[in-house]
């Protein structure tokens, strides 16, 4: 069975359609990724899936449980990892993982012996009695990973996990993450990273504006929504360039300030082109996710 | 719990409220002395100021010295600033700040709980509050009668009320600043108003008719008179005020609250 099933949700604040008509599942042992600008709705699709916001219509089934008609008991197999650290910070490491066991409804002398290996999958191993505020960021969102852990959920449900973390950080909390999916977990990830969701998401969909538009492996979306090869152009003749020539030898060519980005199947003839232009600086590359990602969310700033 | 007996039903309400209480308790036990000792403070140094200072010119009230008469009142009004404090800033922090309540709902943990952890936490803290002024009085000669040990149930139904209409100024607040508005207009005048410091029959009709609505008015005229030995008058009624009290407000701020959080 799915550990999450969602159909037709829709949700709308003061007349806007935050989300407009979204269908997923997950499959068990995934990682599944909701890849979006900021504004695209995947904060209010998790907080749906948990039950801490009513949607206007659609169907939501987490870990074989109606929700929001049965969330509490739904929660109980579920991990969350929110986008605002909010460990306690009256509380010790330790103090943290004991209080949200209980509640859970599980003993401290439940918690008690499983808090050193909490704490050592978290890269935190003896810091049981540091203090909150002494902790540096990644090592509070490690805790809170570690915290999410400890009813030992079948889903977790992390919200931009590595926003604001240092490359370290976000390299250790990903290797967790693999981790846990080699455990058996399944993951709903949000994140606007196209590195994170690569490696990590077996499948992931694009929503923007509430809708999804495209879903796939990573790998896949590549291939299907974009040519193979990306040049890009840069200099302060590269928009003049990109205006007069670049057509010749690309079918799409996207400018944003004095970068083209020229988006081929085979770049041979362009790059040939190119050594004639000294004054413009040229990087080739294969297509990634961001190009996707770019090309079916639009280049303009979402703030 | 006798303000969620009185609500209309809340299916979501469950045992898991007491999780919530005992993480509020284990945060204040790291702090205990410090903060039982702050609570005391304020309201002695204006028992033994105006008690002996004030006190000494006046005759004696209904046949009590002045200060016996203001240590009575002192126990509510500290009842109901623990209880407001507690209720105001501190669940602020919780909810806003800290986003703790937030962590706490991701769990298997609902609103309904997250509340009325905070409701009965703020409640039981204002008691040890107002117990607490209740000892050093009983130390220092001013209660009269083993009476008084009533005076506990009523000073928890006491903090049940105020944390209650505390968490609906918490509901509605933008930041910290919001609470000065709730203190000067509604828990000064009622410190004034309800008899704390001086009888209320001595202000003019119209406003002892309002300060008769007013919750801390039930609070003192149950209070008062089991310090000094006596059965209150009225007892159900006062006792169904403050219960209504805190019934409706609760219910007023978790309707406020869920619009807040839940939406």
């Amino acid at each position: 069975m799915s550990p999450l099933i969602v159909s037709a949700l829709r949700k709308s604040y003061d007349g806007r359609e935050v989300v407009a008509g979204l269908d997923f599942e997950l499959q068990r042992g995934e990682c599944y990724g909701l890849l979006g600008p900021n504004g695209a709705g995947k904060t209010t699709t998790l907080r749906c899936c948990l039950g801490l916001t009513a949607p206007d219509s659609g169907d939501i089934t987490l870990v074989g449980e109606p929700v929001p008609a049965r969330a509490r008991e739904a929660r109980m197999k579920i991990g969350v990892v929110p986008q605002f650290d909010n460990l306690d910070p009256d509380f010790t490491a330790a103090e943290n993982l004991i209080v949200y066991g209980r509640y859970f409804g599980i003993r401290d002398a439940e918690i008690r012996p499983k808090i050193a290996e909490l704490l050592d999958f978290a890269g935190l191993a003896g810091k049981e009695d540091a203090n909150i505020r002494t902790l540096s960021g990644g090592m509070k969102r490690r805790l809170t990973l570690a915290r999410a852990l400890v009813n030992d959920p079948e889903l977790l449900l992390l919200d931009e996990p590595t926003t604001g973390l240092d490359p370290q950080a976000r390299h250790l909390i990903w290797e967790r993450l693999k981790r846990l999916l080699a455990q058996g977990k399944t993951i709903l990830l949000t994140t606007h990273f196209m590195d994170e969701a690569e490696r990590l998401c077996q499948r992931l969909a694009i929503i923007d504006d509430g809708k999804m538009v495209a879903e796939g492996p990573p790998r896949q979306l590549i291939q299907q929504h974009i040519e193979a090869q990306v040049v890009e152009v840069y200099g302060e003749d590269a928009p003049g360039w990109a205006e007069r020539e670049a057509h010749t030898f690309s079918r799409r060519v996207e400018v944003s300030g004095e970068t083209a980005f020229c988006y081929v199947e085979d770049a041979t003839s362009l790059l040939a082109h190119l050594a004639a232009w000294p004054n413009l600086r040229t990087l080739h590359r294969p297509a990634n996710l961001e190009d996707v990602f770019l090309k079916l969310t639009g280049r303009e700033l979402r703030d | 719990m006798s303000a969620s007996i009185h609500l209309p039903p809340l299916p979501q309400l469950s045992s898991r409220a007491f999780a919530v209480w005992r993480r509020n308790f284990l945060v204040w036990k790291k702090l205990a002395i410090p903060s039982l000792l702050g609570n005391l403070a304020d309201p002695m140094i204006y028992l033994f100021g105006l008690g002996y200072g004030l006190g000494g010119l006046l005759p004696q009230i209904n046949g009590v010295s002045y200060i016996a008469f203001l240590a009575a009142g002192t126990v509510c009004s500290s009842t109901m600033n623990a209880a407001s404090f507690e209720a105001l800033y501190s669940a602020f922090s919780r909810m806003h700040v800290q986003r703790t309540w937030e962590a706490i709902m991701n769990a298997p943990v609902t609103l309904e709980d997250v509340m009325a952890g905070e409701l009965l936490w703020a409640a039981a803290k204002a008691t040890l509050s107002g117990t607490a002024i209740l000892v050093v009085i009983s130390l220092l000669g001013f209660v009269a009668s083993p009476l008084a040990l009533w005076a506990l149930p009523v000073i928890f139904i006491t903090g049940l009320a105020f944390a209650a209409l505390g968490l609906i100024v918490t509901a509605l607040a933008p930041s910290y600043d919001f609470f000065m508005y709730y203190f000067t207009l509604f828990i000064t005048p009622m410190v004034l108003l309800c008899g704390v410091f001086f009888p209320a029959d001595q202000l003019p009709p119209l406003v002892q008719a309002v300060a008769a609505w007013l919750p801390l008015t039930h609070a003192v005229a149950l209070v008062r008179p089991l310090l000094f030995g006596e059965i209150p008058a009225g007892i159900l009624g006062h006792v169904a005020a403050l219960l209504a009290v805190a019934a409706i407000a609760f219910w007023i701020a978790l309707t406020l609250i869920r619009r807040r959080l839940l939406k």
